[in-house]
């Protein structure tokens, strides 16, 4: 039977394009929309982990109460004991040091003299380090535009942008000038081994990577960081294991009374990440709502003008002698095979489109120029398991929810109406 | 009878004296000021006491200056520092550091970053102006200070290029010294107070010589700065306020 009414739905384009289209176009929109917010949104999320918040970061309580204004005067101290005793406790985890700090990048003329100048934001981490998972973690090495990594200290890796607005290439020497932790001023010539691009707006702006002993040194902060950064082994954050750490590991220091002892805070709890992460969660499940009720009202018109278009071939199927029932059945059978037919073109169509935002995506720097958010330049879809049911689900029970809706006039009908409809 | 006229002469004197002093205006307070606190040039042996969260430093350095526009200042101590120099010509600032043997001309907004972990910023340091350009000055009222009788300044920008849209000040009614100088922000959120205390007669001017500078935005005690040793009116050698004497 199921390919008799195949035959029809191929044969009589009539009766199956227009619901076709309309449950492709659908519910290519709902997997289309499904990847893209969560490409959007999961390169948000790992963007700010990997650059900022880690899945956890420790910071002394007083740093962590001013962490926007990067206070390296109450940075951690200690960190190596403390980054051991975590790896000991929470194997499951990486832990790393960082260091961030602002100060003033100076380029020398031939004399001596300031020839350019400009504020650099310094991320110090470990780069030099055997073993060290950052440069992967960070994508610092498919980063580089000019240039090596460092492969010494007193060497730093400067972004792209930064250093063609400063006028420098690579082997140049710069002058760093800050503030110790301690509030001396800081005075330090580096050599420039590489230039990066991270496709952050926020660091392609004034950005330096320097490894964190040269950064330790410069601001007097032996054995010491301003965070100590917690990554799951697998690299994907799972929102229950952190929180469970967060209160175990917070629960050792809750009465200290000490404002230098440390604290640790969770992806969600920083830079308001975790309202984004519930945030997309609701706008997947809102937007695929939305998409259902409407393509539902849609397809229940459809099938209603389909319908009503088809009384006279229905009211000869019953003049035949077909029950009510069976035609019912079959035109809900006949919806299931247009509805599946849609929904696997409109998937189809949806991955491709997806595939093709993944690969491309659409380059946002121009809106991001005055952001400090850490965003991604380029805004990208990913392809995610969940887009080969979510659209192929709702345009399967839109289709068929609005056929059963309008198949219900069937049984209003009455056979001498459908005679006199056919004017026998 | 001359008893009598002593008495009158006396009451005279005061009632002169009373009235002289209830027409002073903010202007002339300001004048007296300045003739207290500022001199063509001055050599300065000070001492910084910074009262960080973590620990107490003190800096030594020594200062010259020339009318308002030039002053030269090498760092004597603590190791880290010492060395390191800066200079001040009209309104550019140069730092000089011997372990990078560089010369750097700091500008915009790394002239409001703090000095040497200091509650004073390098644009405090590089406030040059007469506080009458700059400011409208007007006698708000009389309060105490201690136990030191002060007049008490209300001081508006006239100008927009100012570090402190407002400034509140206690002048010694007497002595002409400042003693107190709250530093206001447009919005009127208080930024910085200057309590300026340990006022001794040096070379026959009332001078400050323990002033503490606090941010107040920043939590602390805030930054002692203490005179050490002062000359007024002194010969500087031109070559001091030359850049080549950083390097020297």
């Amino acid at each position: 039977m199921i390919q008799f009414i195949l035959k029809g739905i191929i044969r009589d384009k009539n009766r199956s394009l227009l619901p076709i289209i309309i449950v492709a176009l659908g519910v290519t929109l709902t997997v289309f929309l499904s990847g893209y917010l969560a490409g959007v949104f999961q390169d948000v999320i790992q963007q700010n982990a990997r650059f900022e918040t880690g899945h956890v970061k420790i910071m002394s309580k007083a740093y962590a109460q001013n962490k926007d204004q990067l206070p390296i005067d109450l940075a951690l101290l200690e960190t190596d004991k403390l980054k051991d005793e975590l790896q000991a406790e929470y194997p499951d985890m990486q832990w790393v040091q960082r260091i961030k700090f602002g100060g003033l990048l100076d380029v020398p003329d031939d004399e001596g003299n300031s020839r350019s100048q400009g504020p650099a934001a310094v991320m110090a981490v470990s780069l030099l380090s055997e073993n060290t998972q950052e440069l992967d973690r960070l994508n610092i090495r498919n980063s580089i535009i000019k240039g090596n990594l460092p492969k010494e200290n007193g060497e730093v890796l400067i972004s792209n942008d930064f250093a063609d607005r400063l006028e420098i290439e690579i082997g140049d020497e710069i002058t760093y000038v800050g503030a110790t932790m301690y509030g001396s001023m800081a005075f330090q010539n580096y050599t420039i081994s590489g230039t990066v691009k991270f496709g952050n707006i926020g660091f392609d702006r004034g950005a330096v990577i320097m490894d964190i002993s040269d950064a330790q040194q410069i601001l007097n902060m032996e054995n010491g960081a301003t965070e100590i950064l917690g990554f799951f082994n697998n690299e994907q954050y799972q929102s229950e294991s952190a929180e469970d750490i967060v209160k175990k590991f917070n629960a050792q220091y809750e009465n200290t009374g000490d404002e230098f002892a440390p604290e640790m805070q969770s992806l969600e709890d920083q830079n308001g990440l975790g309202e984004i992460l519930a945030y997309s969660n609701y706008m997947s499940q809102i937007i695929v709502t939305v998409l259902i009720l409407a393509m539902s009202v849609v397809l229940w018109n459809t099938g209603l003008l389909g319908g009503l278009r088809r009384y006279k071939e229905y009211g000869i199927r019953l003049a035949l002698g077909e029950s009510k029932g069976s035609i019912y059945r079959k035109s809900i059978i006949e919806a299931i095979l247009i509805g599946a037919i849609g929904s696997i073109i409109g998937t189809l169509f949806g991955l491709l489109a997806t595939y093709y935002m993944q690969e491309v995506g659409l380059d946002i720097s121009d809106l991001l120029n005055q952001s400090s958010m850490i965003m991604p330049s380029t805004i990208r879809a990913k392809i995610i398991p969940s887009q080969l049911y979510i659209g192929f689900i709702p345009g399967l029970v839109a289709m068929v929810l609005g056929n059963m809706l309008s198949g219900m006039g069937i049984y209003k009908r009455e056979t001498a109406h459908l005679f006199k409809e056919l004017e026998v | 009878m001359k008893t009598l006229l002593k008495i009158s002469l006396i009451g005279l004197l005061i009632l002169i004296s009373f009235f002289t002093q209830a027409q002073i205006t903010a202007d002339q307070v300001l004048d007296k000021v300045k003739d207290n606190m500022n001199a063509n040039s001055t050599i300065t042996e000070s001492k910084m006491v910074i009262r960080g969260k973590r620990n107490t430093r003190e800096i030594v350095s020594k200062g010259y200056a020339e009318g308002n526009e030039k002053s030269f200042t090498e760092y004597l101590s603590p190791e880290r520092e010492k060395g390191t120099k800066m200079l001040k010509l009209e309104d550019k600032l140069w730092i000089y550091n011997p372990s990078t043997d560089r010369t750097i001309q700091l500008s915009g907004h790394m002239l409001r970053q703090s000095v040497m972990g200091s509650d004073l910023s390098y644009e405090d340091m590089m406030e040059d102006r007469e506080l009458k350009e700059i400011y409208e000055a007007t006698i708000v009222g009389e309060e105490k200070i201690g136990d030191r009788n002060c007049y008490v300044l209300e001081l508006n920008a006239i100008v927009e290029d100012v570090s402190y849209q407002t400034r509140k000040t206690w002048v010694d009614t007497e002595r002409f010294v400042p003693l107190k100088e709250d530093l206001f922000a447009k919005s009127g959120q208080l930024l910085k107070r200057v309590k300026l205390e340990d006022v001794k007669e040096i070379d026959g001017r009332w001078y400050p010589t323990k002033i503490n500078y606090k941010d107040m935005l920043m939590s602390g005690e805030g930054t002692d700065f203490i005179v050490l040793d002062i000359q007024f009116n002194p010969e500087i050698p031109d070559y001091i306020f030359n850049k080549a004497s950083l390097k020297r």
